[in-house]
């Protein structure tokens, strides 16, 4: 008996520790059985490949993180909206032009949504938009290089925040204003008027880009709608091709404290925008052309890598209430975040970040409101279909403000709930919840490759959460937004990773890395290098005195400058580096650094020119180096410019090697 | 009993051997790898006419001055900034290059430097002379052909 007691307490001891060890690893929160299986599925042998591309916006720093997943690793950041000093992105002579606006040289912008270029409603890997909110822009970025390639501005358009999202086949990349303005009547030109008259003058815009072939931007049309705040957006796919979604709240239009003010309506709207109908309108000469003043800035390696600004002045606006057809609205509970249209192209779910309920409209029943005329009313000239009648249901139980939602290729949507800090599954179709799981903290979006497109990776998601607190080491009062990996390939979500990312990103996509991966530039070919500064071999390299303008045309390759000593620069002087880097050999960027430039270094991709500005203010002997580690003799890749007195007569005088 | 507590604690060893499983890899895979790229011996070919692409002989008989120019051109562009004619720069002088060594072995050490430098005695003796390593500078076998008829127009 002892014994047999003994055996009973001992056994089940050692059974729990062994098994213990083995499935709880040393999981610090709990919420998930087993950290070894995570780590398993999250771990990337060195010299492999992850799975998927993740891009995500950088929020508040302008910029587009690039990470691998499932490894979470920082693998780069594109410049995009905002001066990057560690290649000279706006800062050098080439890329200066990409940050022109209407209002200026503007050095900083504001991140918010990614969203890959589709074809046939499937991410195909050519190109990355992105919208500016702040001072309204959309860049397209290129996969091929990793590099932005073009900025649009948006005009008559106040915070762009219902942007980039695309149409299936790229036809179209959509914008809309976050807040409204005073615009006349007449030509929706901004107002000097008292801020209190909102009800009477402001007003909103619409804008669909149009995206050619080769991926230029232009802007086909406007579409002039009431003074709501426009929030998000998403194309319709499949049987909803030809319209697009956009949230709006402020229904209310208020101008102040919108915390309170905003917040009375039971229902706000969903914008229904027929844009393929609108399209054909504005082919048909339809609306007006308005002035709208807004610059294309773009840059093409094969037209000489130095950015274009192009003043674009006019823009053709359609008015709803005189073109039929082209705007509906959805009632809405309640201030609704995201809009997001499932795989098969047939729902519309909205986060009511406010509502108890996730609020589902059905397409087809959508269509029948409006044939059947089934409106509750209209809303400055708009028509508003009836809630009950297109609605598919209501997701009950959705967690505490539920703000944007993905879905996998099984007919699963997943929906973060800011307040409660989890995701919750549900099923599309019956709209009933089948799982949740925490995120720490507060997720904003979610991001499932693939996830807003007709054809989902439905293996991972990242919650991308707005509060870090103590999650990572602490770093003082402030913290890099936490972005969770999650497993949602079965019945049961599963934790797998923490990763931190870079300023606040607001929206990711994700891309299977095969579609990208092969079509990677590895160095510019110097033959076909068509800057006009370019010194396309040592023999061509220079120094040119233009009145107090002087061109140094150099050359670079491991591990020299030519030439590498100047003199004759004098102190006034406008001195402008043009840096080729001859190297053809992939990943060997040479970096310029210039002793007192008032900007930022280069880093010359192999066969690419780029210029450097620099106004010396000193006399004596400068040195300049390569800040790039490129060789065994990267300490001896340097060179001296010699400033003389303004009034002096040294004479421009070069050489390398003598 | 002694038995049975001993097979608990084997268990809980068991369990111990098993967190600590994952020892390190061994070395040998790489250090066979090594030793294995030392022994390997060259070819009586390509001790002639160098390691890569260019597998046959090339000759050279009357200098075509339409390359030759084509050459020059592409070897101001991508071999200059490292390498003169007649004086000793960043690699060694190329003036009399084509009296010394076949069109096929420049064309490969154009072609393949990183493995000629790791495998060729010759490319291996003369690179120790030079503290830079050669690189590649992508060119198409066409335009390494064009670059050795301007040398070869420039060692006569």
């Amino acid at each position: 008996m002892r014994k047999l007691l003994k055996k009973s307490l001992l056994w089940p001891l050692a059974a729990i520790a062994a098994i213990g060890f083995i499935t709880m690893g040393c999981s610090s929160n709990g919420e998930f059985g087993s950290s070894s299986d995570a780590a398993e599925k999250v771990y990337v042998a060195p010299g492999e490949h992850d799975e998927f591309y993740g891009f995500f916006s950088g929020g508040y720093n302008g910029q587009l993180g690039v990470y691998g997943l499932p490894s979470g690793r920082h693998i780069f950041t594109i410049p995009v909206f905002s001066q990057a000093a560690v290649n000279g992105w706006g800062y050098n002579e080439e890329t200066k032009p990409m940050l022109q606006t209407t209002d200026g040289f503007i050095p900083w912008g504001d991140a918010h949504h990614p969203e890959l270029s589709q074809t046939n409603g499937e991410t195909d890997g050519r190109w990355i938009f992105m919208n500016e909110n702040n001072t309204p822009r959309i860049a397209r970025i290129g996969l091929d290089e990793f590099r932005t390639q073009e900025i649009i501005e948006i005009p008559n358009s106040a915070g762009n925040h219902a942007s980039s999202f695309v149409t299936p086949n790229t036809e179209y990349v959509t914008a809309a204003t976050r807040f409204s303005i005073p615009m006349d009547e007449d030509n929706m030109q901004n107002m000097d008027v008292s801020i209190d008259s909102y009800k009477e003058n402001f007003q909103g815009t619409i804008s669909f880009i149009k995206v050619s072939d080769e991926g230029h931007m232009s802007i086909d049309f406007q579409i002039r709608m009431p003074g709501f705040n426009y929030d998000l957006s998403h194309s319709g796919k499949g049987p909803s091709d030809g319209w697009a979604f956009f949230t709006s709240y402020n229904s209310e239009e208020a101008h102040t404290m919108l915390e309170i003010n905003a917040s009375k309506n039971d229902k706000d709207y969903i914008a229904a925008i027929n844009w393929e109908k609108a399209a054909e309108y504005a082919k048909e000469g339809k609306g007006k052309m308005i002035p709208g003043e807004h610059y294309r800035n773009y840059i093409d390696h094969e037209e000489g890598g130095i950015a274009k600004s192009e003043l674009i002045e006019e823009v053709r606006v359609l008015d709803p209430r005189e073109l039929e057809g082209i705007v509906y609205f959805l009632p809405t509970p309640k201030s609704p975040h995201g809009v997001d249209v499932d795989p098969t192209g047939q729902y519309i779910a909205a986060g009511g970040k406010l509502s108890t309920v996730i609020p589902v409209h059905s397409f087809e029943k959508m269509m029948t409101a409006i044939e059947n005329e089934e409106f509750e009313g209209e809303e400055q000239g708009i028509p508003v279909l009836s809630y009950d009648s297109i609605l598919h249901g209501e997701v009950q139980n959705p967690g505490l403000g539920p703000l944007h939602t993905e879905f996998d290729n099984r007919g699963n949507a997943y929906t973060t709930a800011f307040i409660s800090s989890e995701i919750v599954k549900w099923d599309v179709e019956t709209l009933e919840v089948i799982d949740r799981i925490d995120v720490y903290y507060s997720p904003g979006h979610l991001m499932i490759p693939g996830g807003d497109s007709q054809k989902p990776d439905g293996k991972y998601l990242v919650a991308l959460n707005k509060i870090t607190k103590d999650r990572y080491l602490p770093t003082g009062p402030e913290m890099f937004h936490s972005a969770q990996l999650i497993d949602i390939s079965g019945e049961k979500m599963q934790l797998l990773l923490d990763f931190p990312t870079e300023g606040e990103p607001h929206y990711a996509q994700g891309i299977a890395a095969e579609k990208v991966k092969e079509n990677q530039k590895r160095f510019y070919e110097i033959e076909d290098n068509n800057h006009p500064h370019a010194a396309k071999s040592e023999k061509e390299t220079r120094v040119e005195r233009d009145g107090n303008e002087v061109h140094v045309y150099m050359t670079t390759i491991r591990s020299h400058f030519a030439p590498d000593n100047i003199e004759g620069i004098k102190v006034g002087d406008e001195v402008y580096f043009h840096v080729t880097n001859l190297e053809q050999d992939w990943d060997v960027p040479h970096g310029f650094a210039m002793k007192g430039a008032n900007n930022a270094e280069l880093l010359v991709m192999p066969g690419e020119t780029a210029t450097l500005k620099w106004e010396p203010k000193k006399e004596g002997v400068f040195p300049f180096y390569c800040t790039d580690f490129c060789s065994a003799l990267h300490q001896e890749m340097q060179g001296y410019v010699r400033v003389s007195p303004e009034n002096s007569d040294t004479q421009i005088s070069y050489s390398t090697g003598q | 009993m002694n038995t049975t507590i001993s097979k608990i604690a084997g268990l809980m060893m068991l369990t111990a051997a098993l967190l600590i499983g994952c020892g390190e890899s061994s070395d040998d895979e790489n250090s066979n790898a090594n030793s294995q790229g030392e022994k390997q011996e060259l070819t009586d070919f390509e001790m002639t006419h160098g390691i890569g692409p260019v597998d046959e002989e090339i000759t050279i008989d009357e200098i075509d001055p339409e390359l030759a120019k084509e050459g020059m051109r592409v070897f101001d562009m991508k071999c200059g900034a490292c390498h003169k004619l007649d004086s000793r720069y960043v690699g060694p002088p190329l003036g009399g290059i084509m009296n010394a060594r076949t069109p096929a072995y420049v064309m490969n050490m154009i072609l393949n430097p990183e493995e000629m430098l790791a495998k060729h005695p010759v490319a291996k003796s003369i690179g120790s002379e030079y503290p830079t390593r050669m690189t590649n500078q992508q060119l198409t076998r066409e335009k390494a052909r064009a670059v050795v008829e301007y040398l070869a127009q420039e060692s006569r």
